[in-house]
């Protein structure tokens, strides 16, 4: 066994990281390191820069214009990407819908789109949920019906991430009622600015404001924006999914928020002393920094057979359970860290003209809510409970 | 990045499990741990035989291995039949530290599986903790003598000598003491073994090694790569008996495999597993890393198999239902070894706090 990257590997390391520390901007780093919310121009300011470079379809294939990575180049990628606290690269577009239409798509729709998406021309957002189907997926309800040469649309999507922002969603839609549930949904594409569209913001429990409502009342949607054929939707779905997860587990981002709780438990006392020599802190620090270093172990064992050119099973699921626990108590220890100092509501301390009290030190004034906010981490993409779900049925096949 | 063994160690991982397939079933396993000498001989002289124990040690030594991922290979396969032959304590452990003293001899009938030796290094006050050391080492002629107490020595019964740590003007030193030197109480232990009391009183012991904390240092860390992963190699028969158990026990008309609640149990206990052997596999390449890595991960690797071992049996027993809990039926006595290791070579809490201080030395 070698546990380490080939020499190769480590050298696209280096170039990644070094090409981070020239091009990355320091306030997009700086807000994405404090957890701050990001504009939709932060966002596109810094998937620009990733195009101009060529890095931004890093996933995907050298004939669809990507960089033709493996899994290991793209893990090494994420991995110095959240090191250095870049913006996370939004995935509807790129990672979930660009693949579906590489392998599902026409012609037309592959040459439409796939460019629009990277210039940062089209924003997508993702219309699978609806209030009555979230992990249940397959008992959405919003019904497309064929009429002519359209598509009428009519339903309603939730948790829609960032859909405030969005130009276009991809939707599962219902066309048949016939059959499984399964087997009577459809893929569609859908203008945002379509009439009989609106949005309504979801606020969080944070009091952030990331996931919105989408209503659909007889949306025409034309005929030529059905994704592969009618009522195999549910293929398509399964095959995006399956590319949600390269790097689902998140460890250069568990990294990198575990070395900012250190410092800060560090600088943070107790009893006169370092919060970080306090025994019961340290003992709740080390148990989460172990089942990381597991982690990042498991991660990179499931990545060499992906390299090998195994298809993950269960072991996605894992990581998904894995990563959004330790994820979660990372967020957790962190608020504890902070001690009386986490109550205050002043999220809006970092930015720019602020003249309140400073309460927590630098960087962590809004550490509460983003420990609120992660209680989302084991809902969504399936519940960990679904992906235990999962994982024993593959495993014992029952 | 390669997570494969080398042709080498799966060809000795596929021959110890063929023997240990073909002639080692586990009732007779399970009276001789109940009994004296605690093991059967015949088994710990057939596998030396296979080269099992010269796999554990280095070419200059006489062997052909003693690399971390040598010594998880062999433990691994050990666990998963639930082997309880002296390997880890009368050559692993002792071999290293009678090579370093230029003690050849006694290697070679190690490796060759004649002759067996033990360390004796922990003392009733010491919790885990090697170098809380009361016994003591006084200079006596041409040697030493040595008094104290040493507790839970295992498989000490019939070796032919004894490395006992003591205190001396220097510090810890390791002393080689003869049988007929010491007076032995011997037990069994829950998990089917045996383990000695040792006391000595003015025993006549030759220095070994001078620094025996950096020796106990280093068997510690062979001794945690080779539990870690006997230990990963039980919870790999624990997952499959437990999956067969699933999908065969009926109740309500159904597999109980069915049942979401035990499902997510199972889910819970498989994804831990594979952190398990991660963790294994971190211990076994930093084995011979420089400090304080080394220490880190292999007290972080120890702390995981303790904290993951307790939920793999307890869990494990859970789903069995009450056939879990009886003698007869396979799983408890895999379980009863799997919470045992945590109490060998330092339990989780134990190395969460080696872990915590490795770190800061970082």
């Amino acid at each position: 066994m070698d546990l380490n990257f080939t020499p190769e590997e480590q050298d696209f390391r280096t170039e990644v990281r070094n090409w981070l520390a020239d091009n990355l901007p320091e306030d997009l780093a700086t807000k994405t390191r404090n957890d701050a919310p990001l504009t939709k121009d932060d966002m596109v300011r810094w998937q620009v820069i990733l195009n101009d470079k060529g890095w931004l379809t890093y996933g995907w294939p050298t004939e669809f214009g990507g960089a033709g990575w493996g899994p290991v180049k793209q893990f090494i990628f994420e991995d110095e990407m959240a090191r250095a606290c870049a913006p996370r690269i939004l995935p509807f577009g790129l990672k979930m819908l660009a693949p579906v239409l590489m392998k599902f798509g026409s012609k037309e729709q592959q040459d439409h789109y796939l460019p629009r998406m990277c210039d940062g021309t089209d924003w997508w957002c993702q219309g699978y949920s609806e209030p009555g189907a979230g992990s249940d997926l397959a008992s959405l309800k919003t019904a497309a019906v064929r009429s002519g040469d359209h598509y009428v649309v009519n339903g309603q999507k939730t948790w829609t991430t960032l859909g405030q922002y969005a130009d276009w969603i991809f939707c599962l839609v219902r066309t048949s009622k016939e059959g499984k549930p399964q087997e009577g949904i459809s893929f569609l594409l859908i203008d945002m600015k379509s009439p009989g569209i609106e949005v309504r913001p979801i606020r969080t429990i944070d009091g952030g404001h990331e996931v919105n409502e989408v209503f659909f009342t007889d949306v025409k949607v034309p005929a030529e924006n059905l994704v592969g054929e009618e009522n195999k939707g549910w293929t398509y779905a399964k095959y995006l999914l399956t590319h949600e997860r390269t790097n689902i587990a998140g460890v250069g981002k568990s990294n990198q928020e575990l070395d900012r709780l250190k410092a800060l438990a560090r600088s943070q006392k107790r009893g006169g002393k370092p919060l970080s020599e306090d025994p019961l802190f340290a003992a709740r620090m080390a148990r989460v920094e172990i089942d990381l270093m597991n982690m990042e172990i498991t991660n990179l064992r499931v990545l060499a057979e992906a390299e090998a050119g195994g298809v993950p099973g269960p072991e996605s699921s894992m990581l998904k359970i894995l990563g959004t626990e330790i994820e979660q108590e990372l967020t957790d220890l962190t608020r504890r860290a902070l001690g009386r100092s986490a109550t205050a509501l002043t999220p809006e301390v970092d930015e720019p003209g602020y003249n309140g009290p400073h309460v927590a030190p630098e960087g962590f004034n809004n550490a509460t809510g983003v420990y609120f906010n992660h209680r989302k981490t084991t809902i969504y993409g399936g519940s960990n409970e679904i992906q235990k779900n999962i994982i024993t049925k593959m495993i014992t096949g029952l | 990045m390669d997570f494969t063994h080398t042709d080498t160690r799966r060809m000795l991982a596929d021959t110890i499990e063929r023997y240990l397939r073909d002639k080692y079933p586990l009732a007779p396993r399970v009276e001789a741990g109940n009994a004296a000498p605690g093991f059967q001989p015949a088994h710990y002289e057939g596998l030396a035989e296979l080269g099992v124990i010269a796999a554990l040690f280095p070419e200059d030594q006489g062997g052909f291995g003693g690399e971390g991922f040598d010594i998880a290979v062999v433990f691994e396969e050990l666990g998963k039949r639930l082997v309880n032959e002296p390997a880890l304590d009368n050559a692993l452990v002792p071999g290293p530290i009678l090579a370093a003293a230029g003690k050849m001899d006694a290697v070679e009938e190690i490796i060759a599986g004649s002759a067996r030796y033990a360390l004796a290094a922990e003392e009733p006050q010491a919790f885990y903790d090697l170098t809380e050391v009361e016994t003591k080492a006084v200079k006596s002629g041409d040697g030493y003598a040595l008094s104290g107490t040493k507790s839970v020595v295992k498989y000490a019964s019939g070796c032919a000598g004894f490395i006992v740590s003591a205190r001396t003007d220097a510090g810890i030193s390791l002393f080689l003491v003869a049988p007929d030197a010491i007076e032995l109480r011997e037990y069994n232990t829950v998990d089917g073994g045996q383990a000695c009391e040792i006391t000595l009183d003015g025993a006549p012991g030759e220095m070994l090694v001078e620094d025996g904390a950096s020796a106990l240092d280093a068997a510690s860390g062979r001794a945690i790569v080779a539990l870690s992963a006997e230990a990963l190699g039980i919870m790999a028969t624990i997952r499959e008996m437990t999956i067969d158990y699933l999908r065969q026990r009926k109740q309500f008309g159904v597999p109980i495999g069915k049942f979401q609640a035990l499902q997510h149990r199972m889910a819970e206990m498989l994804l831990e597993i594979e952190q398990a052997r991660s963790a294994v596999i971190n211990a076994a390449a930093a084995l011979e890393k420089p400090q304080p890595e080394r220490d880190r991960v292999l007290a972080a690797t120890k702390y995981s198999i303790g904290r993951i071992g307790r939920l793999v049996a307890e869990e494990s027993i859970q789903m069995h239902g009450g056939i879990g809990m009886t003698w007869e039926f396979d799983l408890g006595h895999f379980a009863k070894r799997l919470i045992l290791i945590d109490h060998e070579w330092g339990d989780q809490d134990f190395h969460l706090a080696r872990f915590i201080n490795a770190s800061r030395a970082a």
